[in-house]
Parts: C-alpha cells; structure tokens; sequence
C-alpha cells in the first residue's frame, strides 16, 4: 500500500507492506542509508531517528506505524551546505572512532537539544543512554554535544 | 635510520605502488593497512605529507585493495605505524629525493638549494616554476625503493606531530559511510543459515514455511550444509533467515554447558605445553601464588559483518571490512578454486572491530553466493544474533602468578603460567572460515596456535614481568581445542596477563608492607616506566590514599604492550556499592613520536573504556548448541552513565621511534580497576567480570 509521511521535511509517498520496518524503509525505499542497522532489538541506538520530536528506534518500527508522521534523520541534518552545530561539533571534537554508532547518537542528541537547548551533564548522558558505542569514544560525544549546545545557544541569543 | 627495511618495503619495493601525483594537484598514497576506527589513514597521510611537504590535505589515500594497493598484511597488533607508518615515511622520503635530484640537475644547482612548499618547488626560495604535478614523470617512480634516503628529523616536523582531524568522519556524520551502504548493479540481498558447528548435518529444512513466512521471492541456495537466501528485497530476505533458524534441522551438532565457557574448564584439556624464559629452579624462600581468570569474550562490533561480492566474466570482486584484503584474496581464491589473479578485494569501511570478527566470515559467505550466482552483487548482510553467536570470540584464560619470595618480600623468582584457548585463528594461521566447515568436504579440524614469541606471543603476550626480579618465565598450556571457534581480540592474552600480573603485585606489596607504588618502583629500573608510574601517582594524589575498605578505592597498574610497544599506567578511583561505578581515571602514555596525538588519545582513551567494559561486565555464555549471549542484553557492554572521566597525558618523546599505542591502556585499565575494588572493600576479587554477583560472592567469603 502508499504510506506517506513527511522525511526530512519533505512529503514521501512510498509503495510498501506497512509492516516493513521503518529502518528498510529509509534505506531500501528511499536511499536515505544513513540510519544504520545494529541490532533490530532497540538496544542499541544505532538505528536512531527523530518521529514527531522524539528520539526513537527504527529497526523494530513499521513503516505503517508513522504514516502521516515527520521522520528526522541524518540525511536532514544539514541545511544546504551547512553541517547541524552537531556534526559541526562532533567533527572539532573529533568525537568518534568507527563512526558506526554516531548517526544513531546524533539524532538522540538533536531531539535532546531541540527541546532543551541547555541541558546539563546529565540530562546529556541520560539522553545518549539509549546508545552504544563500541570503540569508547564517550567523553569526547559528551563534550562535542555540550559545545553544540553552547553554539546553538550564541546563535539563537545573536 | 634503521639498518633494516620494514617488512611492507621488503614486500612492496616498487615507488610506484605507494605514491602517484595525481591530478588537481592531489597526491594518491596507497596503503595496505586499513581504517578500523583507529584513525590510522590520517596519520599515514600526515607521514607523507610531511617528507614530500605538501598540504595534506592534498593527499587521496587508498587503503586496502588487492588490485592498487601495496600488501602489509593485517591491520592488527598496533603495528600499523611502527611498519606501515616507517614505510610511507621512507617512501615518501626517497621520492622527493629522486624528484629534487632530476630537478637539481635540470636547474644546473645543488639539491640542496631546492625546497618545497605545499608542493611546489623553490631556489634559494625563489619559484622555480616547477611543481610535483608539472615535474615528475613516470621514470621518477620506475625504481626499487632503497630506503637510503634519511627522512627529516623530528626537529624539522611541521604536520607530523599535530591534531590533524580525519576525513572519514565527515561521511560518518552525514551519511552513508560504510560497506552496509555500498549499492551495486543488480544487487541481491542475502542472509545465512549458520551451521551450528562443525559436523553438524542439516537433515531438514522446510522450505515451504521459509517461503511462505518471507512473503515474498527468495532464492534458497543449499551447497551441503551452507544455506544462503537471497533475493532483491532485503525485507523479505530477512524474513526467510529469521524463520529458517527454527524451521531447519540439525543433527551432530556439538553439545556445550555452562562450564565450558569457565576459563577453569581448559586446566583439564590436552594442551600444547611449553616454556618461555628461565628454567625452573627449587625454591629456597617462600612461595605465594594467585590465580586469576577472564571468561571468553566477544569483539562485539555495533554493527554485524557484511560482505559484498560479484562473479563476472570468471574474477571475482569482493569487498570486506577485513582488517587484511591480501590474506582474505588468497584464502578466497583458494576456497573456491580460482586464480588469485582473478580474485579482487577491496576494504569498505565498517564498525570498529578490535580484532577478527566476522568480517572475513561475510565475505567468504557472499563469495560462495556470488560463485553461484554469477552477473550480480550479492550483499550478505549478518544478523545480529549470527554476529553474537558465530564471530571468533577471544579465548577464555586462565593466569596462575608465582612468586618466590626474598626476605623482603619481593619476588627473587617469578612464574606466570597461562591456560588458554588460541589467541589468534585468523586464516593464515591455520584456522578456518564458517562456509569452509559448512561447504561440502570440510578441511580438517582447524590445528591450535598462536603468534611466535617474536611477535609479541598471544596466551604469553606480557608474561614476562619487566620488574627486575632474578628468574621469570611462562609455562604456557595452550588448548588443542575451544569449545567455540576463537581468535584475535585486541591485546590478546595482555589484558588477561597483566590483570593477574599486576593485581598479584599488590597482594605482594600489602605482604611486604608496603605501598603498592613504592613496592612497585622499588623493583624497576626501566626510566620510562618509573616516568608513567611517577607521573600519574602524582596527577592522581596517590601519596593522600586512604586506608583499605572505605568503599572507595584507588588502584593502579601499568605495563608495556607486548613487553615492546607503548608504555602505559593507569590509575583507576571507583565506588563499590551494589555495583562497581567508575569515577575518574588517570593515564600517562610513552608512544616515542606521536604521529597525531588527538587521535593517539581517542586510541588511549578509547581502550580504557573497552578494558573497563570487558573488566566489569563482559563474558560470553555457551549452552546447548552454542553462544548463549547473542544480545545486547545478555553481553551487555559500558554506557554513557557508567563511562568515567578520563584524563590522558602522553610524553612527549619525539625523538624516540614510534611504538604501537592502540592496544597499551588495555591490560593497565582491568589491573587498575582490580586493584582499586581490593582497595575498595578489601576483598580480592580474581574473576573477571567483576560483576555484583562476584563482589557480593568474595564479600562472604
């Protein structure tokens, strides 16, 4: 059957089972391969993407569970040729060793800091909980989110 | 300079296979070690961008390609810039040489007149007009490389030794990135049935039912006991592998219990047994002794293993995230009969993989699958269960450290001795891939192994203690067999070794009545190692600790990386309550010449966490038919709300030679943490993981 929904902003009507998982969706329908596969399980996070605001699994989610809805994911980061002051952050901070976890981690942190833009340590860490990461680059993720934060605070205060 | 060439040199002599000035005045540089996480491209490129002085950011690096790229091997042992780094720097070095020796002559002037900057090239600093790109021709590669030409010295190092951020992350945080994201030509999805284990027969498979709960069109490709579904829909294919698991039947299928997956359980196996050091002597004095344990435990990568192969026109391309394309082409070409000359792999990135995971296993997997269906791409994507249940997991191990003791308590006579499974199976040493035991006529039992002493040993690696204790060795009771097939895992039997080693050092020193720290320094006269041990005493206040059994602890431990690597100490302050929580750790590196030393902290800081995972909570459970913890819920691994802060300084020592730093905060890390849970609650506990079942266990004793 269609399923439409809104992806990253723009309006998708896509032909699939509605049972097909939302993950296959974004990767095999429409090419957006930046949500990747980790476990299927919701324990890992590597599958994030933001559905109505909200951090949220894609491996386990169908497809027709979100028609009609707005799916964020990575792809949709960017505007235009500017990288999100998350990825901008992650990149001076170099915050990452594979990279394999870090789509899932920085759509967790965007739907953090789009609904509190200064969010304590903690309210980091518990935000980030949901996500793994194998190579043990978690200090450096913590500080490239805090300082993505501080950069979006300056830019809404000028 | 060193009076002997690299190995990566010996096996690539040729200019032309390193180095090519392209066009838009890039420079390509191909390697044959590969980006695993580590950031290795990055400092490879920096290397080259140094000697030829360019812009690095000039350079395109191609890693990892049997058809353009030099063979180094495997991408493990933290040997990729000791060899490989050594190597781009001779190279590069001989190359601008070659080129400002023709340009000398041209110009009618002495190379030593000659610079360059970012490239172009300069006369008593005026333009020559002339450049890499308008200059060089095709006879300036045409040579055997001599590695005759000194590079610069340290001194004169401008981007060697800076933070210089990797290109691969961009992709990474954007997009696609990875081999799971490579889309191909007619490309099929597949996914495997695993064999359970060797021997194991599939009697029935109800292929119906595996139709039906697909919903949709599948290929069931059957040769023995390898089963393979493919089709274009990954969805559907997924559905069918899923469903498979309980729809087909198995007989012969080897049967395992909790205990085999005790490192205890390998004091009973027949073993290969030897002795590395000074002969055994009586003891005069006292002798203590402590035995400690890891269970096995898995690489874990975030994402299962793929593999991407096509058969067109009788050659066969492959691409793999393998930490070796060469050993993988030839282990390829062999499996399926066909020329080596016609097999092609190719690195594609993928999730870290801290050793051999399934990452050759995948490859091999839509190998056969391309083999049999030729003129597409097959994508063989592993579940997450399969990479659980099927990866080569690390040997469980099992340390038992003796001590004979003088008068003053210290050690006059040391014995670690080590029972384990292989520590390395990789292919080329004699172990084998999954399809090859599932394909008709399997090859023999894979023999038992592991690296030569010379190269840094696997069950031994860091047995020998580096204190100054008269008589050490290593009795080493290597298992013939494994319960499950293991391998590599980063450190192999380092981290295991210097838990013991360097947890038993505290226990000597509390006999001694002695501070830990002193006790320790009191036998080392290594001054590198004093150095770390000095200056991270000092960062952490180790002169206020406070007595044994407060509930929090401060431990500390330190060890070089295969007794020939980096040098590392750690220290470690935690909280025992139920749990085990990390609060803060301090760690001090020697590396010798640091290439990129953000990214060398990323490495430092990055093996402090996976060592503090793998102390407190790691182990993988076997039962039944197999691998047991086949979730993220039952291997459960570190969190962002358990991650401690870290704080990193590395000496700086760029006139001493490169040594490998990605696996040296390791076997420190789990000491450190033992050593500080002693000081904790002052009970040892010699178990990893050191879970709460653990704690509470040797609480009551």
């Amino acid at each position: 059957m269609t399923i439409e929904m809104s992806v990253n902003g723009r309006s998708v009507a896509t032909e699939a089972d509605p049972s097909t998982p939302l993950i296959d969706v974004l990767r095999n329908h429409l090419d957006l391969r930046g949500t990747r596969y980790g476990c299927g399980l919701e324990q890992c996070g590597s599958c994030m993407v933001v559905i109505d605001g909200k951090a949220d699994y894609a491996c386990s989610r169908e497809v027709g569970s979100v028609a009609g809805r707005s799916v964020e994911t990575i792809e949709g980061l960017a505007t235009g040729g500017t990288l999100h002051p998350l990825q901008q952050a992650f990149l001076d901070e170099q915050a990452g060793q594979c990279g394999y976890c870090l789509s899932g981690i920085l759509m967790s942190a965007k739907a953090l800091l789009d609904r509190n833009p200064a969010p304590s340590r903690a309210d980091i860490v518990a935000a980030l909980d949901g996500n793994l990461c194998r190579c043990g680059a978690h200090p450096r993720i913590l500080r490239a989110v805090e300082k993505a934060a501080a950069t979006i605070r300056q830019g809404a205060a000028a | 300079m060193s009076d002997t060439l690299p190995l990566s040199i010996i096996n690539n002599r040729r200019l032309e296979k390193w180095l090519r000035f392209d066009a838009g005045r890039t420079l390509r540089l191909a390697v044959g070690k590969v980006e695993i996480g580590q950031g290795v491209l990055i400092a490879l490129s920096q290397i080259a961008a140094e000697e030829l002085d360019i812009d690095v950011g000039r350079i395109d690096i191609l890693a990892g390609d049997t058809a353009d790229a030099p063979d180094e091997g495997s991408t493990s042992s933290s040997q990729s810039i000791e060899v490989s780094g050594r190597s781009v720097r001779l190279v590069s070095a001989e190359l601008r040489s070659r080129v400002l020796a023709r340009l000398a002559q041209r110009l009618n002037c002495s190379p030593a007149d000659l610079t360059v900057e970012d490239g172009a090239f300069l006369l008593d600093n005026q333009p020559t007009g002339h450049d890499y790109w308008s200059f060089v021709a095709d006879a300036d590669y045409a040579a055997d490389i001599t590695g005759l030409i000194a590079p610069k010295p340290p001194s004169a190092y401008k981007v060697v030794g800076q933070p210089v951020p990797r290109k691969d992350l961009i992709a990474k945080v954007s997009g696609a990135a990875f081999i799971h994201d490579i889309v191909r030509p007619d490309m099929l999805h597949a996914r495997m049935l695993r064999q359970p284990s060797r021997n194991a027969q599939l009697i029935a498979l109800d292929e119906t039912a595996i139709r039906r709960a697909a919903r949709g069109e599948i290929r069931v490709v059957r040769l023995g006991n390898f089963v393979a579904f493919v089709g274009p829909d990954e969805t559907v294919v997924q559905r069918a592998a899923v469903a498979a698991v309980s729809l087909a039947r198995w007989e012969g299928t080897r049967r395992l219990t909790p205990a085999h997956g005790e490192a205890s359980w390998f004091v009973d196996q027949p073993s290969d047994d030897r002795l590395v050091g000074d002969a055994p002597v009586a003891a005069t004095g006292t002798v203590v002794s402590a035995v400690y344990t890891r269970p096995f435990v898995a690489h874990a990568a975030m994402a299962p293993s793929c593999g991407l192969a096509e058969f067109r026109d009788g050659r066969l391309e492959v691409w793999s995230h393998t930490q070796g394309v060469y050993p993988l082409r030839n282990s390829i070409a062999e499996i399926l009969g066909l020329p080596t000359d016609k097999v092609v792999v190719r690195h594609a990135h993928g999730a870290g993989c801290y050793g051999h995971n399934g990452a050759d296993d995948a490859a091999l997997d839509a190998a056969v699958v391309a083999h049999h269906i030729p003129n597409h791409c097959i994508r063989m994507q592993w579940r997450r269960e399969e990479e659980f249940g099927f990866e080569p997991v690390s040997t469980a191990h099992r340390t038992r450290v003796a001590a004979e003791l003088d008068a003053g308590g210290r050690p006059v006579d040391w014995t670690t001795e080590v029972w384990a499974g292989s520590h390395v199976q990789r292919p080329i040493y004699g172990g084998l891939f999954l399809a090859q035991e599932a394909l008709p006529n399997p090859p023999a039992p894979a023999k038992a192994g592991d690296p030569p002493e010379a190269n840094g040993g696997g069950g031994t690696r860091n047995g020998t203690p580096l204190y100054d204790f008269a008589r050490k060795r290593i009795v080493h009771h290597l298992a013939l067999s494994t319960p499950v097939r293991t391998s590599s895992l980063r450190g192999l039997g380092a981290l295991p070794n210097v838990f013991a080693m360097e947890c038993f050092m505290d226990e000597l020193a509390e006999r001694a009545g002695m501070d830990p720290v002193a006790y320790r320094l009191s036998m080392l006269t290594d001054a590198r190692a004093r150095h770390l041990i000095e200056n991270v005493a000092a960062r952490c206040n180790w002169a206020a600790r406070w007595e044994v059994g407060t509930g929090r602890g401060l431990g500390l431990a330190w060890s070089r990386y295969k007794n020939k690597a980096a040098y590392a100490c750690v220290a470690v302050e935690l909280e025992v309550d139920k749990e085990i929580r990390l609060n803060r750790v301090w760690t001090c590196v020697d590396a010798g010449l640091v290439i990129n030393p953000d990214g060398a902290t990323n490495q430092i800081e990055g093996g402090i966490v996976h060592a503090a995972s793998m102390t407190l909570k790691e182990q993988v459970t076997l039962d039944g038919d197999g691998i047991t913890s086949l979730d993220w819920a039952s291997y459960p691994i570190l969190t962002f709300s358990e991650v401690p802060e870290i704080s990193t300084e590395i000496v700086h020592a760029p006139d001493l030679p490169t040594l490998g730093m990605g696996e040296c905060t390791f076997g420190p890390t789990a000491a450190a943490i033992g050593n500080a849970v002693y000081h904790a609650l002052g009970v040892r506990v010699r178990d990893m993981p050191l879970t709460r079942e653990r704690i509470a266990a040797a609480l009551v004793r």
